[in-house]
């Protein structure tokens, strides 16, 4: 037997103990790899995830939902800072990260290049597309990578008034005005198919997935998330009164879940392929604000070299 | 590595008087002044703080897993560390 698959043995025995792999653990390539790609576009999602909801921050309809909105969008860029931080233990850099971002190497979630059309679509974000992302976050929050778990342990703490403040809006639409309520409606016709897309291929088209699962990067499977995802989702859009464009939607006794419609696959891998509404907006939109805040980054690090020299200079005189 | 990289620090928040600083994750920044505000910003927007230290990560010095054995195993065996060691009368109290 080779040290190599030696090694291999001992840290599947490890995580299947149930132990947390820490940064400096030995680890195989493959496993260190797959989280510097899952954990970088986890957190890529984050702070793409903000454009949508930026645009509407303007024109949030009173006080309360303006700060409702800030916060969440502020969250975002913390959640992305945390993610990034738990990638950069597995030794790539801040800059590599968003390097291939923004040559379009790195995925983010697909969800963010479907356009926010009205005020309508923060609820519909906040309500079903974080609603989506705390299903897959909360089986994370006991992911076998240390840093990545932790990281999700406070994203998950923070991420329930996301969901909340979003389906506040959808409330206050459906109990609105018929014009509100065809507002809150039609959010919810763009933004259900995609959602469920969230959760990524069947576990058929999955091939990460067995490997996933072994190494206790993922808990379940995208299949049994989706399910979950739509069994809690159903009533809440009872309660609203609002409709779920699906017509093969509907409760299975026998099976104790919904059954549902088939997935447009078809849009899922066109979206993932760049070819979404909103692709080349998003990425334009980040590789701006890196190109054109370029001058504060190298500023700040000036400014930090000059105070070093002038503090030695004290001291030596000292 | 980029050199205008920003560099990294490890950040430590107290939750509240009376309990120690506790490592809570990390963040880039230019020197330490802007790691503290970025700090502020990151890890106490909901009150989880009272205090806050920054630590450039560069001036740790962690130990290596590969060092485990010979760092923590030698306490394995010392069992007459522990209070239970001791084989005391049952009748005795406040002991």
């Amino acid at each position: 037997m080779s040290p190599e698959i030696n090694l291999e043995e001992q840290f599947q025995a490890r995580i299947d103990a149930g132990e947390k792999i820490e940064p400096k653990d030995w680890m195989p390539e493959k496993y260190r790899k797959t989280h510097i790609r899952q954990i970088s576009q986890h957190a890529h999602s984050e702070i793409v995830g903000m454009l949508p909801e930026g645009n509407w921050i303007t024109r949030a309809p009173s006080l309360r939902r303006k700060v409702g909105l800030l916060a969440k969008v502020q969250d975002e860029a913390g959640h992305g800072l945390y993610l990034y931080s738990a990638a950069e233990t597995l030794g790539i850099s801040r800059d590599q990260m968003f390097d291939q971002l923004h040559k379009g190497k790195a995925k983010y979630s697909s969800i963010f290049n479907y356009p926010t059309l009205s005020w309508a679509d923060i609820g519909a974000i906040g309500w079903l597309v974080d609603g989506a992302a705390i299903i897959n976050q909360v089986m994370l929050t006991r992911t076998s990578f240390g840093p990545y778990a932790r990281a999700m342990v406070r994203i998950c703490k923070e991420e329930s008034f996301h969901q909340r403040q979003g389906y506040e809006i959808m409330l206050g639409l459906a109990k609105g005005t018929l014009e509100q309520k065809e507002m809150a409606q039609d959010a919810l016709n763009r933004f259900w198919w995609p959602s469920l897309m969230m959760f990524g291929p069947r576990d058929a088209e999955s091939p990460n997935t067995e490997q996933s699962v072994k190494w206790k990067i993922k808990r379940k499977t995208n299949d049994e998330l989706r399910q979950q995802f739509i069994d809690i989702t159903v009533p809440q859009a009872e309660y609203l009164g609002l409709t779920i464009p699906d017509p093969d939607l509907k409760w299975n006794e026998e099976r104790g879940h919904y059954d549902f419609g088939e997935i447009d696959w078809n849009e899922f891998w066109q979206v993932v392929k760049g070819n979404g509404p909103c692709n080349k907006e998003r990425l334009g939109a980040r590789v701006n604000a890196w190109e054109e805040g370029a001058w504060v980054r190298d500023a700040a690090m000036a400014y930090s070299a000059k105070n070093k020299t002038q503090n030695s200079k004290v001291s030596k005189t000292a | 590595m980029n050199k205008n990289e920003w560099p990294i620090f490890e950040i430590f928040i107290r939750s509240k008087n009376g309990l120690e600083h506790r490592h809570v994750g990390s963040l880039h920044a230019a020197d330490a002044v802007m790691a503290m505000e970025n700090a502020r910003d990151v890890y106490t927007r909901r009150q989880e703080g009272v205090s806050i230290w920054v630590v450039a990560s560069k001036d740790i010095t962690a130990s290596n897993p590969e060092n485990g054995g010979e760092l923590f195993e030698p306490a394995e065996d010392k069992i007459y560390r522990h209070p239970t060691f001791y084989e005391l009368p049952i009748e005795l109290k406040h002991i």
